[in-house]
């Protein structure tokens, strides 16, 4: 099962997302995994996704193609499906990502199965796993016809460097379609990090009535920074004024599905619940023991977080 | 100029899959999706008071005209629903098919899609429609404008923002920062029932059944169960070293 | 010292809701008749104005291109309706015809049979339904569906149904009701227009008719206005109730009366509880409560969820799923309760909103249709070339008086005083007066508002059960379970003094089945604040009755239910 994983990468750094996909395709590939890099200077970067499981690395490289654009992509990887034979092509959720995906589905009248959050073999057949109706139920998805392509959340498997050796690189040249390269690129922005946004962000810590006052903010924000997280809240502190509500985390407010998730002083109503609770890991610090949070949470600590959180805040500073 | 914005009938309240077909039941109460909302905004702004015409577009079951009928109460100028009993289950495949062929027949300059559809929770199918109409498509818009002939997008990403241009006919998804969708006004209410609104089958539009529904899909639900249970959740309670506790379990985790 | 809420009235006046048109004339809109509410009333009013205007295309071509217009503050009809519900048909049938029959009607189906118990905490002791509870020959409907139902029959016949719009102002010209202004929509908490404020609009027509159900807005405003209210104040009932997935069929119309409400009269807890099969995999439970109750501590919502540990009603929901949940006032005060007169120039009053219910019986639904029918007979007499508009809306009234609606309350008018002397002297009175069909009664007991009530304290909360989210829940649940998800930077639409004595503030916390009002902080001196979530709110009207005021918020906001 020839299987196509495709990386990307920012500046010179491949992105975390696809390098665990691929680490995920070097397993179910039984050590035959090939890797696409597209853009600028990136041949440098192929001996890096050597070491993540690649075996082969088609490179196509061309000042053109420096654009995070995804159309030039679909042109590449449309070639190198059909030269190569694969029946399979990974991917890990990006914007850029997701928009490629969809577009080789429909140049190769392939079909795509998003949001999953693992693949497995059953049966000799590739099934994706697709949480749904906000996590409560998990699909079984499949491919009718091949190839398959498939775009994963992000984050959901780990970038664990499989010791794999220098992999063989193949370079790629590719005509761009016309509707390709009409996209131009005339300008960036980059964020400076004051933080990630709540959406983006793979760590919340979110503060809510358990905190007692609005300057206890200083809490969670301290934590979010010593896990490099955005601050949350919850509907009854942005109520309340102690929070602005771009921060809301709930039915109201924004749902957010981050790998770690502190809740600091929440009681956990479903209001709430809703809107974070396919959170990878969640954490809740509440002194109430029978706080409906306790029931969904990984890691409950019944206790004071005025006490807990400073503590926590300085023995994590103390590992960096 | 006309402008064609893709919209959706999602279901509302509380979602449930139906167990025999193992896809989302729509036969309860369904509204417009919120998110296309942004997009139908973001086509009347750019309509101002000029002759520019806004259509609005949706594949979906005969309800969907409600969808269609909010939109045009916002100020859309024409509503077309393609509806046709073969298109149940149709997957991103066969829909990008359907909605394709539908905007063929419209021409427009500019193609506008929501950020995502709170069924489907899919950012995808406007890039596959954009493909099979063979036209440049921008995303993740979070500010939009046109100039002679050409769209101008500030397109939000994971690292900051791209500015994008692309030359008209043009296919652009917005997220839900561009704009805070308006209200229907009464009298927009009330005129929506006066403004054009076509019906379309497969047969009109040259599709043929086999190439939608669950015939034409590419992709298929095997089963449904349910996600694994959160695990070994733990839980302290009155230990004087919590904080040391929560460090180890980080750890354990790999989260720091 | 006697703490009572109607010492703290709302900043709340009539006047304020009265207005005359503010649009220029070419911008307000025209319509020909004018219903408010998309319930039973208000529906069967468009149904059969469309049928009438059918029958005379010549009176619908004088209307302009729209005839009949709704407004419903809901998301659509239905949304906002709750109710039992076991319905006499009659009223439908008299509205239909053979246009459609009962059985067309999507429904639950006739009532079976019946069981009236007597709850103890333990034992529940079955006894022969009194005259008042016999259902035989009625029906059991969801009163949302229902609604959804009549509004496609309503849309059918020509009504153009205009939902997410809240009917704010009454538009009075020249002592005329000349039609309502929409509430504005995109304000923010502080009132302030935020990026897509939307102002609302003069909505002007021949005739409004006000449907809007218990505590009906405008329906207040207009009584007062027009000076209509009766002889006795209006009094209210607190229903609360849910919906389940069963794994066994419920047979029987099932009502309750004791436990969990407390029998001595000092306590005032008049009410019961019901169970009504909906098909054979779905029931719906219900706990209603006079609002003259005295406890701080009572709180209709827990006590409902109290009522399902009883074992026998645990029982029935093992196995089971909550699928819904809502609350809503029932006017109580009856016959004698009524306004001096159900019209005004350019006026006519249906339904709930009256207090057209019969409390003995638990029944008002059939009421509001055959008002909403009488009132569109009467609304196309008085736009026939000729009429007296006056006289023709006049001829409302002595259709009503004529009416089973009239007959009907006047027969079980003292039912609801008799019940403040307690359970059991209540009960036996009450089945007196019914089997001598009203003629022995009592005079009339002094009637006080609710919120006039002296308020006392026990320790009642500390027998409410903790929610374990599966049989019992908590109200954060349950707001969830409405299907509310009205959005959290709207104005405040609750009208009530927000410095009270610590009591008052107690009562409405544990009042409010949606945990709309908390303890704000505390003054010292035995007063407090309070404090208020206004998006948690159901509308389901009990402020009212106790001491705030209840106004629409933005249309479209509050609960959407589908099975209530």
């Amino acid at each position: 099962m020839p299987i196509l994983v495709f990386l990307e990468h920012h500046g010179n750094e491949l992105q975390k997302g696809s390098l665990g996909v691929l680490a995920k395709a070097a397993q179910l590939g039984g050590g035959e995994v090939a890797a696409v890099l597209v853009g600028a200077n990136v041949k440098a970067l192929a001996a890096e996704a050597g070491t993540f499981g690649a075996t082969t690395v088609h490179v196509a490289e061309d000042p053109s193609l420096e654009p995070p654009l995804p159309q030039a992509r679909v042109d590449v990887l449309a070639k190198i499906v059909r030269d190569g034979g694969y029946d399979t092509v990974l991917f890990a959720n990006s914007v850029l990502a997701s928009d490629i995906a969809s577009g080789l589905a429909a140049r190769l009248d392939a079909g795509l199965n998003w949001d999953l959050a693992d693949i497995a073999l059953q049966d000799g057949k590739l099934v994706g796993k697709r949480p749904a109706l906000q996590d409560s139920v998990l699909a079984d998805v499949g491919w009718k016809t091949e190839p398959r392509i498939a775009l994963f959340r992000s984050g959901s498997f780990d970038a664990t460097p499989t010791g794999g050796g220098e992999p063989k690189v193949e370079d790629v040249a590719v005509e761009l379609e016309e509707h390709s390269r009409g996209a131009k690129v005339v300008g960036q922005e980059l964020e400076e990090s004051s933080g990630p946004s709540i959406e983006d962000a793979d760590v919340i810590v979110a503060g809510g009535r358990g905190l007692g006052s609005p300057d206890k903010f200083t809490l969670a924000e301290e934590l979010a920074r010593a896990l490099g997280g955005a601050v949350g809240a919850t509907r009854a502190v942005v109520d309340a004024g102690w929070y602005p509500y771009a921060t809301q985390i709930g039915q109201t407010g924004k749902t957010v599905s981050p790998k770690l998730y502190v809740a600091l002083g929440i009681s956990g109503a479903i209001q709430h619940k809703v809107g974070m609770q396919s959170s990878n890991v969640i954490v809740a610090i509440n002194k109430d023991a029978n706080a409906p949070i306790f029931e969904f949470s990984d890691l409950g600590v019944v206790g004071d977080l005025h006490e807990i959180v400073p503590k926590l805040v300085e023995l994590l500073n103390q590992r960096t | 100029m006309k402008i064609a914005v893709c919209v959706k009938h999602v279901p509302e309240g509380s979602s449930k899959l139906d167990p025999g077909s193992k896809r989302l039941d729509r036969s309860g109460e369904g509204a417009l999706n919120q998110f296309d909302a942004n997009a139908i905004e973001e086509a009347l702004r750019l309509k101002g008071d000029s002759d520019t015409e806004v259509v609005v577009v949706s594949m979906g079951p005969e309800k969907a005209a409600d969808s269609l009928r909010k939109a045009l109460a916002m100020g859309a100028d024409r509503a077309v629903l393609v509806t046709d009993d073969a298109l149940a289950g149709s997957d991103l495949a066969a829909t990008s098919k359907v909605l394709a062929a539908a905007l063929e027949r419209e021409s427009a300059d500019l193609v506008l899609f929501g950020q995502q559809s709170s069924d489907g929770d899919g950012a995808v199918l406007w890039a596959a429609v954009a493909e099979r109409l063979r036209r440049p498509v921008i995303s993740q818009a979070a500010e939009l404008s046109i100039a002679g002939g050409t769209v101008h997008v500030k397109r939000q990403t994971e690292f900051g923002y791209d500015v994008i241009e692309a030359a008209l006919p043009a296919v652009v998804s917005v997220s839900d920062a561009i704009n805070e969708p308006r209200y229907p006004s009464l009298k927009g209410i009330m005129g929506a029932k006066k403004k054009p609104s076509e019906t379309l089958s497969l047969s009109d539009l040259g599709v043929a059944a086999g190439e939608v529904g669950e015939a034409g899909s590419k992709t298929e639900v095997l089963a449904l169960g349910s996600p694994p249970a959160r695990g070994d959740a733990r839980k302290i309670e009155g230990d004087a070293n919590a904080a040391q506790a929560i460090v180890d379990f980080l750890a354990e985790k790999r989260l720091i | 010292m006697t703490v009572r809420a109607s010492d703290y009235p709302p900043p709340f006046s009539a006047s304020e809701f009265v207005a005359e048109p503010t649009d220029p004339a070419d911008e307000r809109i025209e319509v020909g008749i004018l219903i408010v509410g998309a319930g039973p009333a208000g529906l069967a009013c468009a149904v059969r104005l469309g049928q009438l205007l059918e029958e005379h295309p010549d009176v619908a071509d004088r209307l302009g291109e729209v005839p009949v217009a709704l407004v419903e503050k809901g998301k659509q009809p239905g949304s906002h309706l709750l109710s039992g519900a076991v319905v006499n048909p009659r009223s439908l049938r008299r509205l239909f015809r053979d246009r459609y029959h009962v059985e067309d009607i999507p429904g639950y189906g006739a009532v079976h049979g019946e069981a009236v118990y007597v709850l103890t905490r333990r034992a529940a002791v079955r006894i022969p339904p009194p005259p008042t509870m016999r259902n035989h020959g009625n029906v059991v409907f969801s009163l949302s569906q229902l609604g959804r139902w009549l509004g496609e029959r309503a849309e059918e016949g020509g009504t153009m149904i205009l939902p997410e719009t809240a009917a704010e102002k009454l538009l009075v010209s020249h002592g005329r009701v000349v039609g309502v202004r929409t509430g504005d929509k995109g304000r923010d908490r502080e009132g302030g227009p935020m990026g897509n404020y939307e102002p609302g609009a003069d909505l002007v027509a021949k005739v409004t008719v006000l449907a809007e159900g218990t505590q009906g807005h405008l329906t207040g405003v207009a009584l007062d206005h027009f000076g209509l209210r009766g002889g006795e104040p209006q009094v209210w009932e607190l229903g609360v109730k849910e919906i389940w997935k069963v794994a066994r069929p419920l047979r029987n119309v099932v009502h309750t009366m004791g436990w969990p409400l407390r029998t001595a009269a000092k306590y005032r807890e008049f009410g019961g509880s019901f169970l009504y099969p909906m098909g054979d995999d779905m029931l719906t439970i219900g706990m209603v409560v006079g609002l003259d109750y005295r406890d701080v501590e009572l709180s209709p919502h827990d006590l409902l969820q109290e009522l399902k540990t009883h074992p026998k009603i645990r029982k029935l929901l093992e196995g089971g799923e909550r699928i819904g949940w809502g609350a809503k006032t029932i006017p109580s005060g009856g016959f004698h309760s009524l306004p001096k007169r159900l019209h005004a120039p350019g006026l006519l009053l249906c339904g709930d909103g009256v207090g057209m219910v019969n409390i003995a019986r638990l029944k008002g639904v059939h009421y509001a249709i055959e008002s909403g029918r009488l009132a569109a007979e009467s609304a196309f007499a008085s736009l026939q070339p000729g009429a007296t508009p006056a006289a023709a809306l006049g001829s409302y009234d002595a259709a009503v008086r004529d009416s089973f609606i009239w007959r009907d309350l006047e027969e079980v008018r003292d039912m609801r005083q008799v019940f403040g002397r307690g359970f059991v002297v209540g009960g036996a009175l009450a089945t007196a007066m019914t089997a001598s069909r009203g003629k022995i009664n009592l005079g009339k007991l002094p009637a006080e508002h609710d919120a006039e009530q002296p308020l006392l304290r026990t320790d009642r909360a500390s027998r409410y059960p903790i929610p374990d989210g599966k049989l019992t829940f908590d109200k954060l649940s349950s707001v969830f379970a409405s299907g509310n998800k009205t959005r959290d930077d709207q104005p405040n639409h609750i009208r009530i003094e927000r410095r009270v004595p610590l009591e008052v503030v107690e009562m409405w916390v544990n009042m409010c089945p949606a945990q709309v009002y908390e303890i704000g902080t505390e003054g010292g001196d035995g007063t407090a604040t309070v404090q208020l979530a206004p998006s948690n709110c159901v509308q389901c009207g009990a402020i009212t009755a106790k001491g705030g005021r209840l106004t629409p918020p933005e249309g479209g906001s509050g609960p959407e239910y589908t099975l209530t």
